[in-house]
């Protein structure tokens, strides 16, 4: 154990905290805010809401995307909603109940003052996108709709159809775009970063390759601002898109960026089995779903009669039984953990049995086909398509598939990492949602991050560092450069025999296998030695085709899965060294007597802040403090 | 299910590029289309041959990053389908399926099936967007919307800018794409203020990227993944009529 972390929390009632803070910070002249620049790497919703607002506030920013168009990161795919304590449906909501549900459903294992601070700003997004022109649904008297999601007792989430975080993203897109074409933003489509710079111990630059001609750029800045989101392609099968990956984060933590609680990841509970070996990627379905539809098993094992024969009393609708409080709509770390228990019980379905069913026929009945097609027709085409079965008539088949990552680089209260200058937004920070993520506030923590928190604290950093006068000629920048050409040309003069996808498959196979949703010591410490093996063979036997001087995705994927191969082994490690059970993270060792996750809140409350040394990993903690919230046991029976 | 692809192979920008046909013998009925790409991709690098260059990322028909032709049709037989929705369950085995690029002149195509459609970005930084800096909304609401106004607006929102509409148009018109953003905000009480500029910035960026005129074929709205109608292009024509007026 080495230092101990400042997470710089302000002085004062969790309420003011944030009017505290912004109170003291030191400001940015407007004339001289063109004279700074800022890189920003990424364009989902954190990404492109901060290039957007920084270079409205007039700083000179640098946009970086690995796609063709800022406009397709993958927060376009969020589906369900965005969360805000609008309190417009009259029904008890308050900024309160939204910090305190997002601490508890944490499991709390997250920062109480960045949560509240989130639940404050939440109804700041809300009227910003509105203004944007995002479609959000309405009700016929002409105002904002909005519903009840993933467990929350109270209606507080909007949503655009199930497409909410495409409409936030094009929102954040547009006004992205109108910076562009303003000359703000320089953006680089079809970038992606290898290396970050450092100059003096602070984050000036970075080096990236022009995905196109292969070519190595130097990108120099006050700061960086990294919005990469998160790493659950290191499983290789998830809801995360294809590109997806976590190489910036890592190249930042092996330059002294902590990486915080690694083996919080989100395993989200209603997604489109899996079919076969080619398999890709797999589709999440909203959990909004599970507003209407009913989760259910066989009662017996291996029944295996089509789910129309099964008559009401073989079927085991697990969830209402084992919670009737909250029954279908418990947070996602129990529905998954429950449809995995099903399923280890032998009364799986489907071909692979290893699926539940989510049943609509009783809402079907009592709403009518036209209100379940209006609430959610897209979901059931696309469950069509995917699998050719359809929905109304037929029980959809669903099993959980990693879909977020909790865990993140460090940051403190200002986003700023171990690494000063740069700034970890979004996903790929630890900070807001704990050991398991609430439904519809990955959307809410992004562009808070982007809109609302960075452009103060950013601000307070520049104002607060005078740096020194550098250019891109800069040893650091030369030895990163160099550092980022020497790994490309490694990966191409293997020449081995094994493809890139053989050795991501079977890290994928290892880390759902023993760092999935269940996980024991024996099984965490078996992933660690399997994946150090598997590294060894990948650097040894990798097939990576082509050059590096043209478009070349398998060289790109090569280098993600290089990156993979170490991150995996440190979620082992992260998971093997929290010796407790709490929210995503399920260790069998630690559980009470009916099956549910055991806290170790005595020795546990704390953030595991990894640090990269050429020795290894040393572990480093923040303390969790909790002045505000009671830690009680989470129950929703 | 064995599975013949003819595929248009082409180095980069300036070369010539030709068709080359690769056989999948094991292809499965439950494989999306882009799986069935990955699988003779992986073939193709251990045969120590260049793998097939495709844009692609969500693999969910939202992010707008695929989109190929084929046999013919933008995105393929599918109705309202992106490319990575497509199912082999729809093919036969024993089919031969032949793949190319969007093929447009505002579309180069940068190598293999990967073409540059960074002309429809230029076209949103022209009008896109409502002038409206971080911080300076009011509340969420105080603008009340019509409902169906909303919800129309919420149809042409939807659009992927995946760019299918361009490459089924003789013209190479990208009519379908502009509209559904001049449309979504046409109905839109925030989109007002800047509602005449807006359609004359975006119709001239889209002309000076050399896309084609629309000429009322109706095949982008055939071939459009999220199925916008084309009565979004008939709307930007009114809009623009108005905004030339007066």
């Amino acid at each position: 154990m080495s230092t101990v972390l400042d997470s710089k929390i302000p002085e004062g009632p969790l309420q003011e905290k944030w009017d505290n803070y912004k109170n003291k910070i030191k400001l940015v002249n407007p004339a001289n805010k063109r004279k700074h620049s800022v890189i920003v790497v990424g364009t989902g919703l954190a990404g492109g809401s901060a290039a957007s607002t920084l270079a409205e506030l007039g700083y000179h920013v640098k946009s970086f995307c690995i796609s063709d168009s800022p406009r397709r990161a993958h927060s376009i795919a969020a589906q369900g909603g965005i969360n805000a304590a609008k309190n417009y449906p009259n029904d008890g909501d308050t900024v309160w109940r939204l910090f305190y549900d997002t601490v508890k459903g944490g499991d709390y294992r997250s920062r109480e003052a960045n949560v509240h601070r989130l639940a404050q700003i939440a109804n700041n997004i809300i009227d910003q996108c509105v203004a944007q022109g995002v479609p959000f649904a309405r009700e016929y008297g002409g105002l904002l709709d909005n519903r009840s999601f993933g467990g929350a007792q109270v209606s507080r989430t909007f949503y655009a159809r199930g497409q909410t975080g495409q409409q936030l993203l094009l929102g954040a897109y547009s006004s992205l775009s109108r910076q562009i074409a303003k000359g703000n933003v320089d953006m680089f489509p079809r970038q992606e970063m290898l290396e970050l710079v450092k100059i003096d111990g602070r984050a000036r630059g970075i080096i990236t390759r022009n995905l196109v001609t292969g070519e190595i750029e130097r990108h120099i800045a006050d700061a960086v601002l990294l919005c990469t989101g998160g790493y659950g392609n290191v499983y290789y099968l998830s809801t995360n898109a294809i590109n997806s990956n976590a190489t910036a984060a890592w190249r930042c933590h092996k330059k002294g960026a902590y990486f915080a609680n690694p083996c919080f990841t989100q395993i989200h509970p209603t997604c489109i089995p899996m079919s076969g070996d080619y398999q890709s990627k797999l589709t999440l379905m909203s959990e909004s779903l599970r507003n209407d539809g009913r989760v259910w098993v066989p009662k017996k094992v291996g029944d295996d009669r089509n789910p129309k024969d099964i008559p009401e009393d073989e079927r085991d609708y697990y969830l209402e039984r084992r919670y009737p409080s909250f029954g279908n709509l418990v947070p996602r770390d129990v529905a998954s953990r429950n449809a995995k228990l099903a399923c280890d019980d032998g009364r799986g379905v489907g071909e692979t049995k290893l699926a539940v069913y989510l049943d609509f026929e009783e809402s079907i009945q009592r709403l009518g086909r036209d209100v379940i097609e209006a609430r959610y027709g897209n979901l059931f085409e696309m469950y069509e398509r995917i699998t050719g079965e359809n929905p109304y008539e037929m029980p959809m088949r669903i099993y959980p598939a990693v879909h977020y990552t909790m865990g993140g680089l460090w940051v403190d209260y200002e986003l700023q990492s171990t690494v000063p200058g740069l700034f970890v937004l979004g996903e790929a920070n630890f900070s807001d949602h704990g050991a398991n993520r609430l439904g519809a506030s990955a959307l809410m923590q992004g562009l808070a991050d982007g809109y609302f928190v960075a452009p103060y604290t950013l601000g307070n950093y520049i104002a607060s560092n005078k740096l020194d006068a550098a250019d891109t000629d800069h040893i650091a920048f030369v030895e990163a450069e160099a550092e980022a050409t020497d790994r490309l040309n490694k990966l191409l003069s293997i020449k081995g025999t094994k493809t890139v996808s053989e050795f991501h498959r079977e890290l994928g196979k290892i880390m759902w296998n023993y760092v999935g949703m269940s996980r024991t010591a024996e099984g965490l410490q078996k992933a660690i030695s399997e994946i150090a093996a598997l590294r060894e063979d990948f650097w040894q036997n990798v097939k990576v085709s082509g050059e590096n001087s043209h478009l070349n995705k398998d060289l790109e994927f090569a280098g993600r899965v290089a990156d993979f191969l170490e991150l995996g082994e440190l979620m082992a490690r992260d998971a093997l060294t929290r010796e407790e059970s709490c929210g995503g993270h399920f260790r069998e060792e630690h559980q009470s007597e009916e099956g549910e996750a055991k806290r170790n809140d005595d020795d546990f409350t704390f953030v595991s802040a990894w640090q990269f040394t050429e020795s290894g990993h040393e572990l480093n903690k923040e303390d969790l403090v909790y002045e505000n919230v009671e830690l009680t046991t989470r129950s929703y029976k | 299910m064995n599975i013949k692809l003819k595929v248009w192979r082409q180095a980069g920008p300036k070369s010539k590029g030709q068709f080359e046909t690769y056989t999948v013998p094991e292809a499965n009925p439950h494989m999306s289309f882009l799986e069935l790409l990955d699988v003779l991709n992986e073939q193709l690098i251990k045969d120590g041959i260049a793998p097939i260059e495709f844009d692609n990322d969500c693999r969910e028909g939202i992010c707008g990053m695929c989109g190929v032709v084929v046999d013919g049709v933008a995105h393929g037989p599918q109705k309202r389908t992106a490319c990575c929705q497509l199912h082999m369950r729809h093919y036969r085995d024993g089919d031969t399926i032949v793949i190319e690029p969007w093929r447009a002149e505002a579309f180069p195509i940068v190598k293999d099936l990967v073409v540059d459609r960074s002309a429809f970005d230029r076209i949103v930084g022209a009008g896109g967007y409502v002038s409206v800096n971080a911080g300076a909304a009011q509340d969420a609401n105080s603008l009340p919307i019509p409902k169906q106004n909303a919800d129309l607006a919420m149809d042409y929102a939807s659009c992927i800018g995946c760019g299918a509409c361009v490459a089924a148009c003789p013209n190479a018109s990208a009519s379908l794409f502009t509209a559904a953003k001049i449309s979504q905000f046409a109905l839109l009480p925030q989109g007002a203020p800047e509602r005449k500029t807006r359609v004359m910035t975006m119709v001239d960026q889209m002309e000076a990227e050399g896309f084609g005129d629309c000429s009322n074929h109706a095949e982008c709205e055939a071939v459009c993944p999220k199925g916008i109608s084309i009565s979004s292009i008939a709307m930007m024509r009114r809009e623009y009529m108005k905004a030339m007026l007066g």
